[in-house]
């Protein structure tokens, strides 16, 4: 087996890392001490995240720095600046900030902090998903613990940086993972996405400038400062920079959460890290980055995990989160699965999609259940098609669309099968649901 | 009726993190639910209004829109499935059915002596541990038929 050099995920593997003395013991806060005591401006941090080409890790794969430097000018808008951190983590498929926030949660205070330095931040939110207790709940002991060492609140380490930082809980909603959702549900109201313009950086949490960055991205920044930009742009592939975070689940002989430089195969971590296809059975289809991207067939895993690879192969990285589903897996099962979820999680502004999901969901759902009609297919396709690209206010009707029109165009003869025969081509019966009461 | 008086002096110490009080509204409506008997109810959410100094039915409309708010009572015990995909694939709705079975609860809905609370939930962020369920609060992962009845038949 290949081993790479890693560090994401090295302390959270060390027992009692979540606490500050054990955090300082393996190098932490070094980071946040060059950043404030040598001398670094805010813009060289964000200069600095540039060149190290960190993109973000939370499904869209933006470049950090770029948006850092999104925030205005701070000489001509002396607005308050705040810092939401979002780790309402809940893409399908998806479990890696949790093993950090959990494992590691002073890395994400240190690293929170440098962004919130670059950004000029003096306040720091960490939105952390209500179901996460733990990840709150060690998180929040790990603020204490830094405030009470002077790491968070006024004149951090002796200097003139003074920055917060508060807990924040949500409350089940997906689409509070959706950046001004999450802004929304943070000033104690639905999460109903805002529509851009204006962007978070003009006009975000209280109408004041604002940067979301996911756990993942800014965990890394303390590592680009102490090391380099350098350092961190000579690890992956040419778009695609540093380590990051794989969470491969569904049949595979060891689900987990992997670290890994960019520019491995799908292939490789599925064989390697995640011990093969379990049962001996062969890859059907996956999806690389949640439930959001594109399906992509076994013979797939072929492909380089990295932004511009599976964009070639019509697919995308997403949260880098491999659902893998093995030759005795239904696909009209699978796109029930993924279409009932976004019909639970639209919000409803929209029409496209909260007709739409709902559309999905139900047709889907009397496939797999043997009850097809003969234009269905037709019938999802065009649904599929007038809810996206870009016809809403977020990108949650997308995220619905794009696996579907992905499962027609990969699985059209199995689903016109399962229509016609009123079962699965494979035989699988669709599962025997209890009773759905209230709730 | 008025919200007991640790609720309001903690509230009191949490609006203060916000530039608008409102914004604690989530995080009081789940401290409300742990302490006030598993659900939001009608005249909890009347009594946030006063605290927030907001009319109860933005109330309603906070807690009405986040799954994890109850605005019905559930059971003693409340044990959220995850029915989500990477759950799905290794055996989700058989964790569902035994956890019915073991606890007499109706899926969505409690068991006639009020003691269990069985639902379905989206995506928890175990999938590299699935099937699992929470159960008050603490996940269980890695579940097989074996242990969702051992963990639930272990709850008094």
């Amino acid at each position: 087996m290949k081993t790479y050099e890693t560090y994401l995920l090295d302390r959270a593997k060390v027992e009692g890392a979540h606490q500050l003395a054990t955090y300082k013991k393996l190098g932490g806060y070094k980071g946040l001490e060059k950043t404030l005591k040598s001398g670094l401006t805010p813009a060289a941090v964000v200069d600095e995240m540039k060149k190290s080409g960190l993109r973000g890790r939370g499904g869209a794969g933006f470049s950090t720095g770029m948006k850092w430097s999104f925030m205005p000018d701070i000489t001509k808008d002396p607005r308050t600046r705040y810092l939401a951190i979002n780790a309402d983590e809940s893409e399908p498929g998806t479990c890696k900030d949790r093993v950090l926030m959990e494992g590691d949660p002073h890395g994400v205070i240190e690293g929170s902090l440098i962004a919130a330095y670059a950004i000029r931040a003096s306040a720091v939110y960490i939105y952390v998903r209500g179901e996460y207790r733990l990840s709150h709940d060690r998180i929040a002991a790990a603020v204490k613990e830094a405030r009470a060492a002077n790491l968070v609140g006024k004149n951090i380490l002796g200097s003139d940086y003074s920055c917060e930082v508060f807990m924040h809980k949500g409350a089940g909603a997906y689409i509070c993972g959706e950046e001004t959702g999450l802004m929304e549900s943070l000033e104690g109201k639905r999460g109903h996405p805002r529509q851009k313009p204006p962007f978070p950086a003009q006009s975000g949490l209280w109408n004041s400038p604002t940067t979301v960055n996911n756990v993942e991205t800014v965990f890394n920044a303390p590592f680009i400062v102490e090391r380099g930009a350098a350092w961190h742009a000579a690890i992956g592939t040419q778009n695609s920079k540093g380590n990051f975070l794989v969470c491969i689940s569904g049949h595979v002989n060891k689900p987990g959460v992997y670290e890994l430089p960019f520019g491995v195969t799908a292939q490789e971590i599925l064989e390697e890290k995640a011990g093969g296809v379990w049962k001996g059975r062969k890859l059907k289809a996956w999806f690389p980055g949640g439930s959001s991207c594109a399906l992509l067939l076994g013979r797939d895993v072929d492909v380089v995990l990295d932004h511009d690879s599976l964009r070639t192969r019509g697919s995308s990285l997403g949260t880098a989160a491999m659902v893998m589903m093995d030759d005795h897996t239904s696909m009209a099962r699978v796109m029930e699965v993924i279409a009932r979820f976004y019909e639970h999680e639209s919000c409803g502004q929209c029409s496209q999609c909260r007709e739409g999901t709902q559309w999905l969901s139900q047709i889907f759902h009397r496939i797999a259940h043997g009850l097809g009609q003969d234009d269905d297919i037709a019938t999802l396709e065009a649904l599929a098609k007038g809810m996206a690209p870009a016809k809403t206010i977020c990108a949650l009707s997308d995220a619905a669309a794009i696996p579907t029109l992905s499962a027609i165009k990969l699985f059209k003869d199995e689903l016109t099968q399962c229509i016609r025969d009123g079962r699965d081509p494979l035989g699988i019966p669709a599962p025997k649901y209890a009773t759905v009461g209230a709730h | 009726m008025a919200l007991p008086k640790p609720l309001t002096a903690e509230f009191d110490e949490l609006v203060k993190n916000y530039p608008e009080r409102r914004a604690a509204l989530i995080v009081a409506l789940h401290r409300c639910q742990e302490e006030l008997g598993g659900w939001i109810s009608p005249q909890t959410m009347e009594d946030l209004a006063e605290y927030f100094a907001l009319e109860p039915v933005e109330v309603f409309g906070v807690a009405s829109f986040y799954p994890m708010f109850n605005l019905r009572p559930v059971g003693r015990h409340v044990v959220s499935v995850c029915h989500n995909i990477s759950c799905d694939l290794r055996g989700a709705q058989d964790v569902i059915a035994k956890a019915c079975e073991v606890t007499g609860a109706p899926l969505g809905g409690t068991s006639k002596d009020g003691k269990w609370t069985v639902k379905h939930v989206e995506c928890q962020g175990a999938c590299a541990n699935a099937p699992m369920f929470d159960l008050d609060g603490v996940y269980h992962e890695d579940l097989t038929i074996e242990k969702v009845a051992k963990i639930l038949g272990a709850v008094r």
